[in-house]
């Protein structure tokens, strides 16, 4: 599988990047492992470490699995000072996890990000590829419910 | 062409997208063929409106009316009133006293000139709009030092941050004989309060696609890379679109209108981290590398992209360009002041009435900007600071509103206009906390290349949190300059050497802050 995302490209080392979020937005647990890691690294002729240094120095790749929804929180000043804490406060009480962890049924991950440029609407979050903006306790409640309903 | 009463003006963007907006227009549609007035009133789908409202908005014209948060279930009324009676429904306007309407100021206007007029997704609407004209002059009626040279006397700088002239820049790469050279678009914007690159792009795609197109005959490059950070899906789908139409045009590709030139374009995409923004670090992970900088010299324009001569500039940088080309040199230092030319996009936030993008003239107030552009503060709240340039920036207070916002007024702060993110704070918000969230920002992007960036931030991180705890004292504070400044002067790149700006100019003008907390 991972084989075949790598052959779309060709063998160039410029191509890494492009070929690791192919293969993270394809894996179900949206992340890269280490078996994909060798699978890059031998095509494009690279020592594993090459890749694993790259992968782990952009924030947008995991070396973990994580869940099915990936929340990204907006923790930076724009959004913070709009209250991005108490987001923060209510996803971890509404998924019962920690910052960077994993619900126990595998629905969603919740993580903090950098700025994501929707400053006009803070607080800020993105769940998968869909932003959402103006977060109050109550609408991250509705979207999280919204998203628990469709997932089953 | 079809003549219309009114034109409705929908704003698609990741925020209307989400509210729904497909549907609404198809709803939109068909309630006005209920009362017969497709052939009277226009829809027209287009980027960014020049506010930031809620949901879906819409701007109507001639009338200049903005609405904000319109629901499907508000359509039948909206249809009705305003567009059958001629009364504009004040309970869904902008501003519900109906009495502030955002000025929007087109005339005056170089690079959102299209932005929020304009099907971004349609070439011929561009053309239509005079696109591509200065493509053509640069390409068949210009000498690639001519160019440059035009360039060179608008006075343009670079709109990323630094602010180094462009044509300069350009004329480093030019005469360089070299069998292959590149053109670098910088679109991974992350400086935080930060989008206009991406409403820019989200408004008029074609029109940067038309500066790096003049920027890569100047300089002699047949291949140019727009660098566009994950997270900006509608931006990466609308400049694809616009390259492929650009290709079926025949106005990239090989031999180009017959001049013998050549030139193609292609997006990458960054994977999330704000030091790429630094164009030695963009150009690595251009290549498949960490983000970490590299030391300069040799620069880049001599020794950049895969060793080749390469130039690097920010997306409103080179959306300036097809206008200098195109009405020259004296049409752009029209605007602006004798040192800073043209105009500057800013993005403004926080607690004003009604938030929102605008483009003035370089050199205008920031009091004007705030007043005239946002509406002023929002009801109920005092202007405290405005945080302008982002995380890299600097805390403006009361007394400098009248400053003017131009590269010599700026002087030691003059990075922060680059960014042009405002970020306006009430009196009850805490510069000590807003300080503590930026140095939180700094330790987690430093790279960790260089040991004083490494370091520094984790240090100023460690100070500033005893310091919101109330368990910090003045020599911390103190502290917190020196090391910044330390950095500054020992950093290997920009990002180490961006965090003195904003701790010197917090504990500079909101000292007495900083005495109450300590004093706990």
């Amino acid at each position: 599988m991972y084989k075949e995302i790598c052959t779309k490209y060709t063998p160039d080392k410029d191509n890494l990047i492009c070929i690791l979020h192919e293969i993270q937005d394809s894996h179900p647990q949206h992340y890269i492992s280490e078996e994909a890691v060798q699978t890059v690294a031998e095509y494009l002729d690279l020592p594993p470490n090459h890749i694993y240094g790259v992968l782990t120095f952009y924030t947008m790749y995991s070396t973990k699995p994580r869940g099915k929804n990936i929340i990204r929180l907006c923790e930076s000043p724009p959004c913070y000072i709009k209250g991005s804490e108490n987001i923060l406060r209510k996803l971890r009480e509404l998924l019962g996890v920690k910052t960077g962890e994993t619900t126990k049924d595998g629905v969603f991950t919740l993580e903090l990000c950098a700025c994501l440029g929707v400053c006009g609407n803070a607080p800020v979050m993105m769940v998968n590829n869909d932003v959402y903006g103006d977060l109050t306790e109550e609408r991250v409640e509705e979207i999280i419910a919204r998203i628990r309903r469709g997932n089953q | 062409m079809k003549f219309y009463r009114s034109h409705i003006l929908v704003g698609i963007n990741e925020t209307s997208l989400l509210a729904g907006v497909e549907n609404f227009i198809v709803a939109l549609r068909a309630e006005l063929a209920k009362h017969n007035l497709q052939e009277e009133i226009n829809i027209l789908e287009t980027g960014p409106l020049g506010f930031f409202g809620r949901g879906i908005c819409l701007s109507v014209y001639p009338e200049n009316v903005s609405y904000q948060d319109v629901k499907a279930e508000d359509i039948p009324e909206l249809v009705e009133e305003h567009f059958l009676k001629g009364r504009p429904v004040t309970r869904l306007m902008l501003d519900a006293t109906g009495k502030f309407t955002p000025k929007l100021n087109y005339q005056n206007r170089i690079v959102l000139r299209n932005s929020g007029i304009i099907d971004p997704e349609s070439i011929d609407e561009y053309i239509g709009a005079g696109g591509y004209e200065a493509w053509e002059k640069a390409l068949v009626r210009m000498q690639p030092m001519e160019i440059v040279s035009e360039v060179r006397k608008s006075g343009l700088q670079g709109r990323g941050g630094a602010g180094f002239p462009t044509g300069v820049k350009w004329s480093f790469t030019a005469p360089i004989d070299a069998p292959q050279k590149y053109v670098v678009v910088n679109a991974d914007e992350g400086e935080p309060g930060t989008f206009k690159d991406r409403l820019i792009m989200e408004g008029d795609p074609h029109q940067l696609l038309e500066g790096v197109m003049i920027c890569a005959r100047a300089v002699g490059a047949s291949k140019a890379w727009i660098y566009i950070r994950g997270e900006y899906k509608l931006c990466i789908e609308r400049l694809q679109k616009a390259i492929d139409q650009c290709r079926e045009y025949g106005i990239i590709g090989k031999n180009i209108f017959d001049s013998g030139f050549d030139l193609d374009i292609a997006i990458k995409i960054g994977a999330g981290a704000y030091v790429c923004g630094e164009e030695t670090a963009l150009i690595e992970s251009l290549e498949g590398n960490r983000g970490n900088p590299r030391w300069k010299p040799p620069f880049p324009g001599v020794e950049g992209l895969w060793k080749c001569p390469t130039v690097v500039n920010n997306v409103e940088t080179l959306a300036n360009v097809p206008f200098i080309i195109k009405e020259g040199a004296d049409a752009f230092r029209a605007h602006g002041t004798q040192d800073s030319t043209g105009t500057k996009v800013y993005t403004i936030l926080g607690d004003v009435a009604h938030p929102g993008l605008c483009e003035v003239d370089m050199g205008t107030t920031l009091r004007t900007i705030i007043n005239d552009y946002a509406g002023g503060m929002k009801k109920g709240f005092r202007f405290k600071a405005a945080l302008v340039g982002g995380a890299a920036g600097v805390f403006l207070p009361e007394r400098m509103l009248d400053v003017n916002m131009d590269y010599a007024s700026l002087k030691h702060y003059a990075a922060v206009l680059g960014s042009g993110a405002i970020l306006v704070m009430n009196e009850h918000q805490s510069i000590v906390d807003m300080l503590w969230s930026i140095l939180r920002f700094f330790r987690h992007e430093s790279c960790g290349k260089c040991a004083p960036c490494r370091n520094g931030c984790q240090q100023l991180y460690r100070l500033i949190t005893k310091i919101k705890k109330g368990e910090g004292t003045m020599e911390d504070v103190d502290l917190m300059v020196t090391i910044s400044e330390t950095m500054f002067s020992t950093s290997f790149c920009a990002l180490g050497q961006s965090p003195v700006m904003v701790i010197r100019s917090a504990v500079e003008y909101f000292k007495d802050e900083f005495i109450a907390i300590t004093k706990k």
